[in-house]
């Protein structure tokens, strides 16, 4: 229990360096999930939209949920050596799954007769996609995003491991800080978890459109 | 864009991929412009199939269809599709989209003025008996299912296509609210005389709605093309006599209202219940429910006309 309030006054005492490696893992987790995005979401939107790839998508989400973080940064460690881009790497393998089913599930989902109505009236499949497809989806999408960040966040504390710095070099570095240091930097990294979900979970909210709102509440 | 145009179905074959069977076959008729044209059938005769070859959901495989004398064939799909108004069962609203965006949807992609598409809107919305200022900022999911298919209607009509394409559009909708919004689609085709295929299973919406009938079989078969009453009183064969219904008799008598009859004179002091403007079906109904020989007949202002009997109906049907 000591060290546990310990772990409070390691806070205070070394706030600058908990600020600094911060800083450190979240640009490694937001560049880790915004190349999840860049990948993962056209696909996933495209192949949703197609109404295709469903066996594509569960595949790489069950094969990406099958590889613990750890195994990859150790085989990419062979492939890519230590540092920045084999941290990512293996965030990036993490984020893709989450981002990809969600995004192919939310645009999946849409009510068929809604887009044969677009269809019907006119709309060129791009206006389908962007009209009709996307506002609708844009909740089910975010929550793959959510997921994902989470994920990252959490699992950036391995990065130290190859030398990626974050929060990890403290946990994992018992010997410098103490354990009050590490028990300070895990509750640091549970702390921006939960940041993360809840304003994803508040961005999730104000992007789900109005109407289907007003359709839930009648 | 002209009011209208017709519709020429010229030997208008569907195969699917993979079925033997085409779900339509060889279908060739006219629907001429500003008429409605109701394609009646039980499920799986293709009814469905034959209206989206119209507006190219669905492709031919052979043969062609023709609007205003112009192959569709010739044109390009989303030109096409946004020249034809398509109203669905359910009305297939966009729930994020109040419904003045939603009745706007083409008009937009069609590239109007702001100004222009917001006085349209206005327009439609009275036309279609919901009034502007309540509605057009309201979500789909605030309105009931009558009202819902009203807008489903104006969304059609936007750009003014000249023609309509209804599959089922009041099948979901209870048989009163149903009954209701054929009576509001017949008073609104009324003004716009937009040429309309409407699909239907429903033999007593057909000879409600329809100027004309199209009676299909499975395998999209053409048995007969008739106005309703030459459908009820003459059936081509036996499998549309069945469809029709052994009350085919009955329900002729709907296709006429007692105006139409040259009434006996009027006796006695009796109030008159019934109206000139009521059906030979109601008159009957009337007569056998009261166990009157005679009941009197007004106009719509009440003022007693005549009168009519069993025997006239019968003479009349």
């Amino acid at each position: 229990m000591h060290t546990f309030f310990a772990s409070f006054s390691f806070m205070t005492d070394h706030f600058g360096l908990l600020a600094d490696r911060t800083v450190d893992h979240l640009k490694l987790s937001a560049a880790a999930v915004a190349v999840a995005l860049v990948l993962a979401l056209p696909l996933g939107v495209w192949l949703g939209h197609r109404g295709k790839g469903s066996f594509l998508t569960v595949s790489i989400s069950n094969i990406g949920r099958a590889l613990p973080s750890l195994a990859l940064i150790a085989i990419f460690l062979g492939l890519l050596g230590i540092g920045f881009v084999n941290v990512l790497t293996a965030l990036v393998v993490m984020a893709v799954p989450p981002v990809l089913t969600h995004a192919y599930l939310s645009v999946e989902q849409v009510d068929p007769d809604l887009v044969r109505a677009g269809r019907g009236m006119g709309l060129t499949e791009w206006q389908i996609l962007t009209r009709i497809e996307l506002p609708l989806a844009l909740p089910v999408l975010f929550t793959g995003i959510r997921i994902a960040a989470v994920y990252v966040i959490s699992s950036a504390t391995l990065a130290a491991v190859a030398g990626g710095g974050g929060l990890g070099d403290i946990i994992l570095n018992q010997v410098s800080y103490g354990l009050s240091g590490v028990i300070a930097a895990a509750l640091w990294v549970a702390f921006l978890a939960l940041a993360a979900d809840a304003l994803f979970g508040a961005l999730r909210k104000r992007l789900t459109p109005r109407g289907v709102l007003a359709g839930r509440s009648a | 864009m002209q009011s209208a145009a017709d519709i020429v179905f010229d030997a208008a074959t569907k195969t699917y991929a993979g079925s033997a069977e085409p779900a339509v076959d060889a279908l060739s008729l006219t629907v001429p412009a500003g008429e409605i044209c109701v394609l009646l059938g039980a499920s799986g005769c293709g009814k469905t199939t034959a209206l989206t070859l119209v507006n190219r959901l669905t492709e031919l495989t052979s043969g062609d269809i023709r609007i205003d004398g112009r192959s569709i064939r010739d044109q390009d799909v989303i030109e096409l599709r946004r020249s034809i108004g398509y109203v669905i069962q359910q009305a297939g609203l966009f729930p994020h989209m109040t419904i003045e965006e939603n009745i706007a949807t083409v008009p937009q992609v069609l590239g109007w003025k702001r100004s222009r598409t917001a006085d349209r809107v206005r327009e439609l919305l009275e036309l279609v008996g919901l009034p502007h200022k309540e509605y057009a900022d309201r979500y789909p999911a605030q309105l009931s299912g009558g009202q819902r298919q009203r807008v489903g209607i104006a969304r059609a009509l936007a750009a003014d296509p000249p023609i309509m394409l209804m599959d089922e559009p009041f099948g979901a909708l209870d048989p009163v609210t149903r009954e209701h919004m054929q009576d509001e689609f017949l008073r609104l085709h009324e003004q716009v005389r937009k040429t309309t295929l409407f699909v239907s299973h429903d033999i007593d919406e057909a000879v409600r709605m329809g100027d004309r009938v199209a009676i299909l079989a499975q395998g999209g078969r053409l048995l007969q093309y008739d106005s309703p009453e030459r459908i009820l009183r003459a059936p081509a064969d036996d499998y549309v006599a069945r469809f029709v219904g052994t009350d085919r008799g009955l329900k002729a008598l709907t296709l006429r209202s007692l105006g139409e009859l040259k009434l006996d004179p009027a006796t006695g002091d009796d109030e008159a219940s019934l109206r000139t403007g009521d059906t030979l079906r109601t008159a009957l109904s009337a007569l056998l429910a009261g166990g009157a020989e005679r009941l009197p007949v007004a106009d719509e202002s009440g003022k007693t006309v005549g009168s009519v009997t069993v025997d006239l109906i019968r003479e009349a049907a």
